[in-house]
Formats: C-alpha cells, sequence, structure tokens
C-alpha cells in the first residue's frame, strides 16, 4: 500500500504556473470514454441537452455505460525527505512561523504521549491521539483565526495552534472546575468560544452540515471569513456528509471541508468504506472546487488550503479538500489496531513517510531546526506538560448545581425542583454523597 | 424522504379536505369551539395566517430570524403557511433547500451557533426523523456540553400528529418523542391565538424550540382578540391555558385534541351532567404541572387527550405527575388517558376515524369517571 502510493505520488510533477493559478484544482473531471473517437467525430453535431437537470451535457448517439472517472491527482510540495520537488512551490515563509509549525507538531506528540498514558493507567477515561496526521497542523496555519473551526475529534493540533494552552487542554480531561465545558463532556471534546473552535460533538458527521449554516451565517454578515470543518473518510459514508456538500453547494457556503483520509475508520480499511477514487470525486459530484493534497506534506495541506480559502472566501464556494494520510496510532482508547493491521505495517509508514520527519528534514535543509533545539523543545515540553498535568489532577471537579444548569439559558421548574431534591439529599446524608472533591457551592 | 411521496401529500391536501368538510366533525367542533370559549373579539384569522402573521412579524423585528425548509420559498410552504415571506424578505431570509432533512436541519443548527436565528421548517414532522439526531445530539445539548458556551437559538417547525387519509408514516405525533429530550422546549397549539403567541414566543426563546403545529387546524378560524393582533403579542412557554373552567371533572388536552374536550364539556353540561375543566396544554416542556394540579384539587377527577399513542405518552406522564403530587390524595377517581389507538395508523377511512379519540369517546369516558371511585369495586 505504502509503496504504491508513494510511487505514483512522486511521478506527479507539478507545473509552477498552474500552481500559481489554481494548483490541482480540478474545476472539472477528465473522463475515461470507451468511444473518445466517435465522439469527436460527431462533434459538430453535438446538441445540448434541454433538461433542466444537466445542463451541460449533450445528445449523443453512443451508448456510454461509465465506471470510473479518471483518478485525481495528490498535490505534494515536499518528497518523503522533505526535499521540496518543484523549486517554485518553495514555501515563501518566516523561520518564525515554520518553526511555530513545527513546535506545535512536537508539542501535540509530547501531549499525546503523556495523556495516553494517563488513561491506561486510569488516571483519565478516554484519549486519541494524532500520530501519523499531524501534518493537518499546516491546514490550520492557513485559516484567519477568526475563520470558524468545526472539528471531528482528532483536531487538538489545530487548537493549539490558535492558542489553547496545555492547563486548557488538561482542564478539559480532568473535566475540573477550570474545564470550559463544566465538565460535561468527554475527555478531548475541546471547545473554545474565544478561538473560534467549535465545541466538539460526538456522534459522526453532525458537524458538517452545521459547518455549512455557520459558513452560511459568515456570508449573510458580510465577514472575509469562512469555516474549516473537519472529518474523516469515514464519516464521509453518513447521510450527514452527503446532505452537507450538497447544500453548502447549493445555498454557496463559504466553508473548506477537510477530510482526513487515514486509511481506517476504527478497524475499517478505506478499502472497504467505499469503492470509488477515494473522498475527491464526490465533491466533483457536488458541483464543488475539489483538492486531493498528500495529508503527511505539510506544505502541501498548508498550500492546498491556503487556495481553498481564497475560494471559499472570495467566491463564496464551498471546497473539499481530501488530505491522504496514515493513522499511525489507534483510533482511540478503545481501541487496539493490532487486531487489523500488522505492526510492520505502521512501522513502515512511521519510517518512510513520516509527516514530522517530511518537516523536520525540510527545517533542517534550511538551518531553522537541528537535534540540540529538537532535544530541547521536546523536554521543555515534556516538562510543561507534566506541570499542567497534575495541576489540572489536582484541581476541584465543578460545582454540583452546575449539573442544573445550561440545559436552558435559565432553570426550568422541573430542574429547579431536581435541584433543590438533590441538595436536600446531599444535606441528609453526607456520609453517603461524598462532595469534598468538588468545588463548594457560594 | 423520497420526494414522490412528499409530492402526493401535497397534491393530495384539497381533496383531503373536501372529504373532511363532508365526513369529519372537525370544522364543526372547532367552530363550536370558538363560539363558545374563544376570546372575544371582532378578527378570525385561521391557525395558517397566525403562524404566518408570527413569521412576518418577528422576521420583521430581528434580522437574524429567517426561515428555511423544503418549498418555503416559491411555493410558499407546502401547507402555505410561509406565504408570501419570500417577496417580502428574499431569498436570503426564505431559502428553498434540496430534499434532505438532515442537511438543512444540520445547517440550520449550524447557523444558530454562528448567532442566526433560524427557523427550520418540517414539510411534516414525519420527515424531521431523518434529521432527529441534529434536534436531539446537537440543538437540544450543546448549550450544556459547551458549558454554556454556546447557544442554539433555533425554532424547528411542522404539522405534526394524526392528518387525514395519508396513512402511517405521515399520521404520528411526536410530542412524547421530543417532549422527553432536556435541553428542548415543545410546544403544542390548538387554536390560532395559540399559533401566533406560541410561534413568536418559540422564536425569541434563546434556547431550541420545537413546534408541533396540526394540519387539519391550518385552515381552521377562530377569533382574535385585539391583544393578539398586536405585534407583541407572545403566548409564554410552560404555561398552560384554563379553556374553560368547570368543578366536576378536568380534562387535560393539547393541539387538535382541546377542540374535542371543549365540545364534550359543552355536550355534557347542556345534558346537565357535569361542570367540565378543560386545560389546553399549549407546552409540552417544559410542563405546567401546577396549572394541572390546581384543577384536580379542585374538581377531583382528571382525563388525559391526545392524538398520540398511549405508551409513554402526554397523559402517561400527566398520570405520573399527578401521582407523585400532592393532588393524589384530591382524586376521587382514577385518572383515565384517552388516547390515539396503539397501532401504526391505517389509511381506510373507517379505520381512521377508530384509531383517533374524539368528541363521543371523551363524553362517554367522562361519564364512566364520574361514576367510579377510588377504591371501590
Amino acid at each position: 500500500m505504502y509503496a504504491r502510493i508513494t510511487a505514483r505520488a512522486l511521478a506527479i510533477t507539478v507545473p509552477a504556473k498552474a500552481v500559481k493559478a489554481a494548483p490541482a484544482i480540478a474545476t472539472s473531471a477528465k473522463t475515461f470514454s470507451t468511444s473518445v473517437s466517435s465522439m469527436k467525430a460527431d462533434k459538430k453535431e453535438r446538441v445540448k441537452v434541454h433538461f433542466p437537470g444537466a445542463l451541460d451535457s449533450h445528445f449523443s448517439q453512443v451508448l456510454e455505460i461509465r465506471e470510473k472517472m479518471e483518478p485525481i491527482d495528490t498535490f505534494r510540495v515536499m518528497d518523503t525527505d522533505g526535499k521540496v520537488l518543484d523549486p517554485a512551490l518553495e514555501p515563501d515563509v518566516t523561520e518564525e512561523f515554520a518553526t511555530k509549525i513545527y513546535k506545535d507538531m512536537l508539542t501535540l506528540n509530547v501531549m499525546d504521549l503523556i495523556l495516553y498514558e494517563a488513561q491506561r493507567q486510569g488516571r483519565i477515561s478516554f484519549y486519541m491521539t494524532n500520530a501519523g496526521e499531524e501534518a493537518y497542523i499546516g491546514s490550520a496555519a492557513a485559516l484567519e483565526p477568526e475563520d470558524e473551526i468545526f472539528g471531528q475529534y482528532r483536531e487538538a493540533g489545530t487548537l493549539l495552534y490558535r492558542g489553547f494552552t496545555l492547563d486548557q487542554f488538561m482542564n478539559q480531561c480532568y473535566s475540573n472546575d477550570m474545564d470550559l465545558g463544566k465538565g460535561r463532556q468527554m475527555p478531548i471534546h475541546y471547545g473554545s468560544k474565544a478561538l473560534h473552535f467549535q465545541t466538539i460533538s460526538s456522534p459522526l458527521a453532525t458537524q458538517l452540515p452545521q459547518a455549512s449554516g455557520a459558513a452560511y451565517a459568515i456570508k449573510r454578515s458580510g465577514k472575509k471569513n469562512c469555516v474549516m470543518c473537519y472529518f474523516g473518510e469515514g464519516a464521509a459514508s453518513e447521510g450527514d456528509f452527503h446532505a452537507a456538500l450538497n447544500i453548502a453547494a447549493t445555498t454557496s457556503a463559504p466553508v473548506i471541508f477537510f477530510c482526513r483520509n487515514n486509511g481506517f475508520a476504527i478497524s475499517t480499511p478505506a478499502s472497504e468504506q467505499y469503492k470509488g477514487d477515494g473522498i475527491a470525486s464526490r465533491g466533483v459530484g457536488y458541483g464543488m472546487h475539489t483538492i486531493r493534497v498528500d495529508g503527511n506534506d505539510l506544505w502541501a495541506v498548508y498550500k492546498a488550503t491556503q487556495e481553498a480559502r481564497k475560494i471559499a472566501v472570495e467566491k463564496h464556494k464551498p471546497v473539499l479538500i481530501e488530505a491522504m494520510t496514515y493513522r499511525i496510532g489507534h483510533h482511540s482508547t478503545s481501541d487496539d489496531s493490532s487486531a487489523y493491521r500488522s505492526k510492520k505495517e505502521v512501522e513502515d509508514w512511521k519510517r518512510h513517510d513520516n509527516p514530522m520527519v517530511r518537516m523536520r528534514k525540510w527545517l533542517e535543509s534550511k538551518g531553522w531546526w537541528d537535534e540540540a533545539r529538537e532535544n530541547n523543545h521536546k523536554s521543555q515540553q515534556r516538562t510543561a506538560v507534566l506541570k499542567a498535568f497534575a495541576a489540572a489532577e489536582k484541581r476541584p471537579k465543578p460545582k454540583v448545581s452546575e449539573m442544573f444548569n445550561d440545559v436552558y439559558d435559565k432553570l426550568t421548574p422541573n430542574l429547579l425542583e431536581q435541584k433543590k431534591e438533590l441538595e436536600e439529599m446531599l444535606k441528609k446524608y453526607p456520609e453517603h454523597y461524598d462532595t469534598s472533591n468538588f468545588t463548594k457551592e457560594n | 424522504m423520497s420526494s414522490m411521496l412528499k409530492k402526493a401529500i401535497v397534491v393530495s391536501i384539497p381533496s383531503v379536505r373536501q372529504a373532511l368538510a363532508r365526513s369529519n366533525p372537525v370544522l364543526a367542533n372547532a367552530l363550536l369551539a370558538k363560539r363558545s370559549y374563544n376570546s372575544k373579539g371582532g378578527v378570525e384569522m385561521t391557525v395558517r395566517d397566525a403562524l404566518n402573521a408570527a413569521l412576518e412579524e418577528e422576521m420583521t423585528a430581528d434580522e437574524k430570524v429567517f426561515l428555511m425548509g423544503e418549498e418555503v420559498g416559491q411555493y410558499n410552504g407546502a401547507y402555505k403557511v410561509s406565504k408570501g415571506l419570500l417577496d417580502k424578505f428574499g431569498p436570503k431570509r426564505v431559502i428553498d433547500t434540496p430534499i434532505t432533512e438532515s442537511g438543512f436541519c444540520g445547517l440550520a443548527v449550524g447557523s444558530a451557533f454562528a448567532g442566526l436565528k433560524p427557523v427550520c421548517e418540517f414539510m411534516t414532522w414525519n420527515f424531521a426523523m431523518q434529521a432527529i439526531d441534529q434536534i436531539v445530539n446537537s440543538a437540544a445539548k450543546t448549550h450544556y456540553m459547551s458549558g454554556g458556551n454556546v447557544d442554539c437559538p433555533i425554532t424547528f417547525r411542522g404539522p405534526n400528529g394524526a392528518a387525514a387519509g395519508v396513512a402511517a408514516q405521515h399520521s404520528q405525533c411526536f410530542a412524547a418523542w421530543y417532549g422527553s429530550v432536556p435541553g428542548l422546549k415543545v410546544v403544542s397549539p390548538w387554536n390560532s391565538e395559540d399559533a401566533k403567541g406560541l410561534l413568536k414566543a418559540a422564536i425569541r426563546d434563546p434556547n431550541p424550540v420545537v413546534v408541533l403545529e396540526n394540519e387539519l387546524m391550518y385552515g381552521v378560524s377562530f377569533p382574535m382578540s385585539e391583544a393578539a393582533l398586536s405585534k407583541d403579542f407572545v403566548v409564554e412557554i410552560g404555561k398552560a391555558k384554563v379553556e374553560k373552567e368547570g368543578t366536576d371533572v378536568t380534562i387535560v388536552a393539547h393541539s387538535r385534541s382541546v377542540g374535542f374536550a371543549l365540545e364534550a364539556a359543552h355536550l355534557l353540561e347542556k345534558e346537565g351532567i357535569c361542570s367540565v375543566e378543560v386545560i389546553n396544554l399549549r407546552s409540552i416542556r417544559p410542563l405546567d404541572t401546577e396549572t394541572i394540579i390546581k384543577s384536580v384539587k379542585k374538581t377531583n377527577r382528571l382525563v388525559t387527550v391526545e392524538g398520540g399513542w398511549p405508551q409513554y405518552g402526554v397523559g402517561s406522564e400527566i398520570c405520573a405527575q399527578i401521582m407523585e403530587s400532592e393532588a393524589f390524595d384530591h382524586l376521587d377517581a382514577p385518572v383515565v388517558r384517552v388516547t390515539g389507538a396503539d397501532v401504526p395508523t391505517p389509511y381506510a377511512q373507517n379505520l381512521e376515524t377508530f384509531a383517533f379519540p374524539d368528541t363521543d369517546v371523551i363524553v362517554r369516558v367522562v361519564k364512566r369517571t364520574l361514576h367510579k371511585k377510588i377504591g371501590a369495586n
């Protein structure tokens, strides 16, 4: 699998001119046809149909049964050694900007490692790691801070990039009194109004039509922003995916749908998830600008998102990006991926096409990174994460009364009744209900 | 939902209505109700026009309010509730959508998260099942799950409950479904004042509100009070209305059943059998148990009426609430639920008629209740 993808992707060279204008954006799909010559022959007589449902079609005397469209190419900037393949694609960025991205990728790794272990030790109930997919941070780097983000769940890196602090991550995972979500959500269901990051919703794909709606609101407000919506190739099988893309296209909503195609939906491999040319081919079907990109290539992801953002914000049109990648970690702490893929396969990916390595080598080639800086940042972040972790673990849980707040804007009569009942019970039987770990009521 | 099905419904309405006028007591019942018991006023308005006025007034008052759904614009709505709104407010605020309930419902929810106040119309609540995840798992819970950081000021509306001649998949009540979900408010208007006041309250409410209208009531006219004609008129969510005072038995009903209950009350009093108090629930959630308890303490007898199924229904919840309240000690007879039959709605007209409560059934049940006593064999 690895060898095939790499070989094909390496063979592609992107002409510089095309990249500047609109890199690898397929506005119309080229097609395979069994009867190209005969179609050419009657080109002159070709008559457009008058049916309202497909205005660009022509009448033809050739019965065409189509199974495939030409596969959409995968845009890349760097090879697996972090070498830029076409000098015209050399990222025009500052050292500060590039190292910030890489530092966030490293911090994400460090945080994942510690919180994954914390779950294994039973200190938090659930966790999801980002290993193998860290290059999606490039998409966050291409957005403006006020672009709304609707995540699926494996996008902690975008929050990190926007400035969500280690304390905020830890407080959420520990559902303590400082958790912005007041301890009401499972770990990793982050949300931040200040950072324009919509609270994570567990049911798959619900965020997609909602992203179209938030994009509609942005369009109406006249703001020069867009919505970024992340999801996986598995979620793209949900009805909500199709509903969202269709309605985003028909309402011309400024939204970028970013598919992290990491090869697996928990245990289901992409080969069993769908039959067509990935997720990207569907974007064209919905009449949407579509890009397929090497999701392990940070600069390709960055460039693709930059171009997609231009289309969304300037033309008020949705864009679909399919980022091809490979999930190195287990799906979540509830999963053991060795049951459905070999350890060797995972190791091969880690060794041969690692987004961290590719980015690091690129930085080193610029003289912006080295072994010392790598070790220094890692140990610094490890200390910082452990400090935040210990602090969050020690903090009390939110007030018991918070259980009833925010169901509605105000407490309804039945909520007041329940609240009173609970208060009386806690007062009457303190020996049975230990609330010492909760924040005291005022 | 298949578009063919939907079209079939739309097309069948006029003929259904004609059939109704001939054979179904709904219209007569409602006319009687308004003559006898409703607010006094010179102006009459259909429930449809009352809903239309509510939408028009709230869209005029607040730029953030917009309407979306299938056929709401060009076609003026499958049931003409949104008539004239596209002309007045333009396609930016009256949006025709593709046939994708989860799509446009999710879009509406997302736009509410982003600060707009969408009114999401379902052609009927039956079709909203395709989008129930968006309503229950996203709209109802996000304010809570976000720690109160994300609001969802959205109104979901459309016809609910049994219609006429459209069979099982288009004739059912969702009051019990949505009424069980914390985070949602659920209202169920009966007459034109309810319809206007509750819809306006729903649109203004910062929480997600489910508005369960009734197709068979859309064309029925009711008088509108001076107050109800005002653009400031709202009906408070969570408060029931005593439509008619009485002393011997309380009937609690919602939506179309309120009309039957009032007619039954009228007949029972005309026959000199008993004095009936009729409570129009108006809100399913929050449930105004206070008004029901107060009434039961006065009349000592309670009958609930609804078009929904019996098991886990609105009547069941009222029974439970009364059992757990001080009103239980005031009951002289067991509470009785009058509900739809516990079967998918049949298509054949005679069977369909059997499947739902009407005035006669209510009269019989009330008479029986009067003769029952707790503890008696």
